[in-house]
């Protein structure tokens, strides 16, 4: 799948900004007046700037509201109602937190979870995509939960973020080791795609167009695979392994800018390499993967 | 509303003989051609005459060379595919505005353009490769079955079908309801074992493909009067081949 730059911006950014508004919410930390101030405007920051980077990537950005409308039966719309109710609450307890010194719990809980909903919503769209077998697996919410989870810790609750981060780097090993295995498992082939041909063999001899395509341009893109061994182990080192040791050494304000830093940049990798690696079965049409 | 219909009073869709396809793309170009023309935006073309052309299609033609297992004359097999009009559509329900729907009347999914915000999920939800974003307008495109032809009482009889079913000159495209078990499709498709395309994803097409027939073992009647009548050489080729055997150097 292409990995559009918009939307791993959007995936990466808003999780760890949901992350964090979903901590502030359960009041963890329990902070008022500037400190707070602080704390919601990277949340918020996050957050939103990743929900609208993801309109980028859109033929039609100026219709987006329409997305908020068909929740009965679409992930991406029931992730954008989640995410404009979670934000919502989550504002009217920050609103408190900073101007009135108070947390007003109700809003900061009841927002806390529509901020991790959304998160989840998120998760599923890829999820539930039956086209996509290496996304199609428990693995992916489990995975982008997590990493939001530890990923807000970083600045909410450092203490606590070492244990998360381990347990978000354990649960990607487990979507990576899965993943590699789901398209055969699935058994789409190109017998059943088109339906010819026993185990004799099969070839496409023509294309249907000389040049490329929509398709294979979003569904068949290759580029990068060939380094994903490295890439992998690259953005196990940043997303995980050197934000424990750094929190590890110091809580320092300054150190949790750094850990974040380098976790975000760990997540994008690995959000580039959700898409690249990603294999469509549309692809089998055209004896690609 | 992206909710699939419980179910549909009819099930219109086409039956696509593999057999018969000759693989000319007569199909394709009368897809592009009357879709440029009636219903929504028209198929955009990006770098048409340059060096990379890419366009938007409807319809587009693969062809496959297919090796029996048990060996024998491999097939050329040329395969046309568009949108399934799937029972279980997973493009209509991922839609987040509401844009792409299913009609209780005939089963036909459509795009409703200006509604559309090009997010490409249903793109990505459709296994087959039936929708296509087009460049130019960013909105989704899809095989709209010809809707504003099949009911179009401007058009003589004979044209209300299909663009690409009027225009095959193998007659390999046949258009009618599936979900009749009387009409003319749905014995075609009973009689020839039409099957699906990746039934294991569950969206429950309603396009049918009728398999190629399998190619005669024997390839004519006359072919036993062709073979060689002879497998061992006789005469001056039979001493030459004898003659040859004897210098040293081997056989090839």
């Amino acid at each position: 799948m292409h990995p559009a730059p918009s939307v791993i911006a959007f995936t990466t950014l808003s999780g760890f900004g949901l992350g964090l508004l979903y901590w502030l919410g359960l009041g963890l930390p329990p902070a008022t007046g500037w400190a707070a101030f602080l704390y919601y405007f990277l949340g918020f920051g996050l957050a939103v700037g990743g929900l609208v980077s993801s309109t980028f990537h859109l033929g039609h950005p100026e219709r987006a509201w329409r997305a908020l409308t068909q929740w009965r039966s679409s992930w991406l719309s029931r992730e954008g109602c989640l995410a404009v109710a979670g934000l919502l609450l989550m504002g009217v307890f920050a609103f408190g937190a900073v101007f009135f010194g108070a947390l007003w719990q109700p809003f900061g809980l009841l927002g806390a979870a529509l901020c991790l909903a959304t998160v989840w919503a998120t998760a599923m769209i890829y999820t539930q995509l039956k086209t996509v077998p290496r996304w199609h697996q428990p693995g992916t919410p489990a995975l982008f939960l997590a990493l939001a989870l530890s990923g807000g810790a970083i600045f909410a609750a450092p203490a606590l973020a070492p244990l998360l981060l381990a347990l978000a780097g354990a649960v990607q090993l487990w979507v990576w080791h899965t993943g590699d295995r789901r398209f055969s498992e699935a058994g789409s082939t190109m017998q059943t795609a088109t339906g010819l041909g026993d185990s004799g063999g099969m070839r496409q001899m023509a294309s249907p167009h000389t040049g490329s395509n929509y398709l294979l341009d979003e569904m068949v893109y290759v580029i990068g695979r060939k380094h994903a061994r490295k890439l992998r182990g690259l953005a196990f080192l940043g997303m995980v392994v050197l934000p424990v040791l750094g929190l590890t050494i110091s809580h320092h304000p300054v150190m949790l800018a750094l850990v974040a830093a380098l976790h975000l940049a760990g997540v994008g990798a690995s959000r580039w390499l959700f898409f690249a690696q990603a294999e469509h079965v549309v692809g089998l049409y055209y004896g690609k993967r | 509303m992206t909710q699939l219909p419980a179910s549909t009073d009819r099930k219109m869709g086409l039956v696509i003989d593999l057999d018969t396809c000759v693989g000319c793309h007569a199909c394709v170009i009368a897809c592009k051609g009357w879709n440029d023309q009636g219903y929504g935006a028209p198929l955009s073309d990006q770098d048409p005459y340059g060096a990379a052309p890419q366009g938007t299609f409807l319809n587009r033609v693969h062809t496959y060379e297919v090796t029996p297992e048990c060996g024998g004359t491999a097939q050329t097999v040329h395969f046309p595919k568009s949108c399934l009009h799937c029972e279980d559509a997973p493009c209509v329900t991922v839609c987040p505005t509401g844009a792409s729907y299913k009609r209780t009347e005939d089963g036909i999914v459509l795009v409703n353009e200006s509604s559309c915000i090009g997010c490409g999920l249903c793109a990505w939800a459709c296994p087959y490769g039936a929708r296509e974003m087009d460049k130019a307008e960013g909105v989704m495109k899809k095989c709209t079955l010809c809707v504003d032809r099949i009911y179009n009482d401007n058009l003589p009889e004979e044209d209300r079908v299909p663009a690409c079913v009027r225009t095959c000159p193998a007659g390999a495209r046949h258009f009618g309801d599936l979900g009749d078990p009387e009409s003319a499709v749905s014995q075609l498709v009973a009689e020839r074992g039409g099957m699906d395309l990746m039934p294991e994803l569950g969206t429950k097409p309603v396009n049918k493909y009728l398999p190629p027939r399998p190619k005669d073992d024997q390839i004519d009647i006359l072919a036993p009067l062709l073979e060689p009548v002879a497998e061992t050489p006789q005469g001056f080729l039979g001493w030459l081949d004898r003659a040859l055997d004897r210098l040293p150097g081997g056989s090839a």
